[in-house]
């Protein structure tokens, strides 16, 4: 729940399957994905799913990074003696101090992406916080080609949190809000976030409801996204990861920009497309780590 | 792998493409000592192939540090042949400017 004037704060998320006697496993093995705006890790007892946790990236990577570990591994008693091998990945993935390997992201979300939504995924849009990634994979979600944009902050994670707070919105209602609308607005003209702000503003002036001025936003940051899609060409299926991944004034507009329906997890699934990093990251650690074992 | 690097922004669209398979199986690496900007380097990649990379620091500057090179190729330069691409000889890179 947003507190009193931080309509950007998105909830915490954690989960753990208690049932799992990961005492029992031969190796526990951990994700880290220290992102710029959130951090995930998640836990895989044998290369199953044991527990998660999504919190925010605060100013220092490796005290973040450990938080995620330890909001996933505390509720089950598990410490970071207790793990077999970590991978750290994420723009502060070299920071995480007790991880074994790096991978990038886009390895990892591939990977994640692979798991989370099954082997026939072969496009993937990561809406990262401060960047977008577009990413062709083959059926074991080993990464074909990948293209990305950090430069700026559109179409991100991080502009959707400042629009939030512009038009006093909590951001998990943004996606559903700017749906009460009459008909589709044309699309904000900037999507550069400190632009963005300054026309949301305007436009409300101007007598535009708050959900208009959402939905003109959305679109906006769709059509940006869609352009990047398009010059990967999109291959089906397709799979939408990322905190922006949630939204789905964001994800259904891009749907029908690029002509093709992203895969929806089921209903009642505990998975997060925000954590699709983190668990490709566990994935790789579970790999490696046999490989190690059988190596040794 | 096919890895794009670069951006795009309100003037452009900066990217070099490098074909990881074709750069894998390269063992000259020429287009590392051919840039005089040091935009590439050798990295293992994720699935341990030994390919060129832009390095970090150059994936947000590419229009500026390419521009010494790409204007050498202006009006009766080179015939738009850059240093790094002509350097590769698997055929591996491509400027999408």
């Amino acid at each position: 729940m947003a507190e009193q004037g931080e309509y950007w704060r998105w909830s915490e998320t954690s989960w753990e399957d208690s049932t799992v006697d990961w005492r029992g496993a031969s190796a526990v093995t951990a994700g880290v994905d220290v992102g710029s705006v959130s951090s995930q890790a998640v836990l895989l007892a044998d290369g199953r799913l044991l527990s998660f946790f999504s919190t925010r990236t605060g100013s220092s990577s490796p005290d973040s990074a450990l938080r995620a570990f330890r909001g996933a591994g505390e509720p089950l008693g598990l410490t970071m003696d207790d793990v077999g091998y970590c991978v750290g990945t994420g723009y502060g993935r070299v920071n995480v101090p007790f991880a074994q390997r790096t991978i990038t992201e886009i390895a990892c979300h591939a990977r994640g992406a692979n798991f989370m939504a099954g082997p026939s995924v072969r496009t993937i849009l990561d809406m990262g916080g401060q960047d977008c990634k577009v990413i062709r994979c083959d059926e074991r979600g080993k990464v074909l080609n990948f293209i990305m944009n950090d430069k700026c902050a559109a179409g991100t994670g991080r502009g959707m949190e400042v629009i939030a707070d512009v038009l006093s919105v909590p951001i998990e209602e943004i996606g559903r809000r700017s749906f009460e609308i009459d008909d589709e607005p044309p699309p904000v003209s900037n999507v550069c976030t400190v632009f963005a702000k300054s026309e949301a503003t305007a436009l409300l002036r101007a007598g535009w409801s708050v959900e208009r001025v959402l939905a003109a936003y959305c679109a906006a940051m769709a059509q940006r996204v869609a352009g990047l899609i398009e010059r990967m060409q999109v291959e089906r299926e397709f799979f939408i990861t990322g905190g922006i991944g949630k939204n789905v004034g964001v994800t259904r507009r891009i749907e029908q920009l690029i002509g093709v329906e992203a895969i929806k997890l089921p209903t009642g699934t505990v998975l997060d497309p925000q954590i699709a990093g983190a668990l490709g990251a566990a994935l790789f650690a579970h790999s490696l780590y046999r490989k190690e074992s059988r190596d040794s | 792998m096919i890895a794009n690097y670069g951006y795009e922004d309100g003037s452009g669209f900066y990217y070099i493409t490098i074909d990881g398979q074709a750069c894998a199986a390269c063992a000259d690496r020429a287009c590392v000592a051919a840039c005089p900007r040091r935009v590439y380097a050798v990295e293992a990649d994720d699935y341990d192939d030994l390919v060129a990379i832009v390095v970090e620091d150059a994936r947000k500057r590419l229009r500026e540090l390419c521009a010494e090179c790409k204007g050498q190729n202006g009006d009766g330069g080179a015939k738009h042949t850059l240093p790094c691409t002509s350097a590769c000889l698997a055929g591996a890179l491509r400027h999408s400017w």
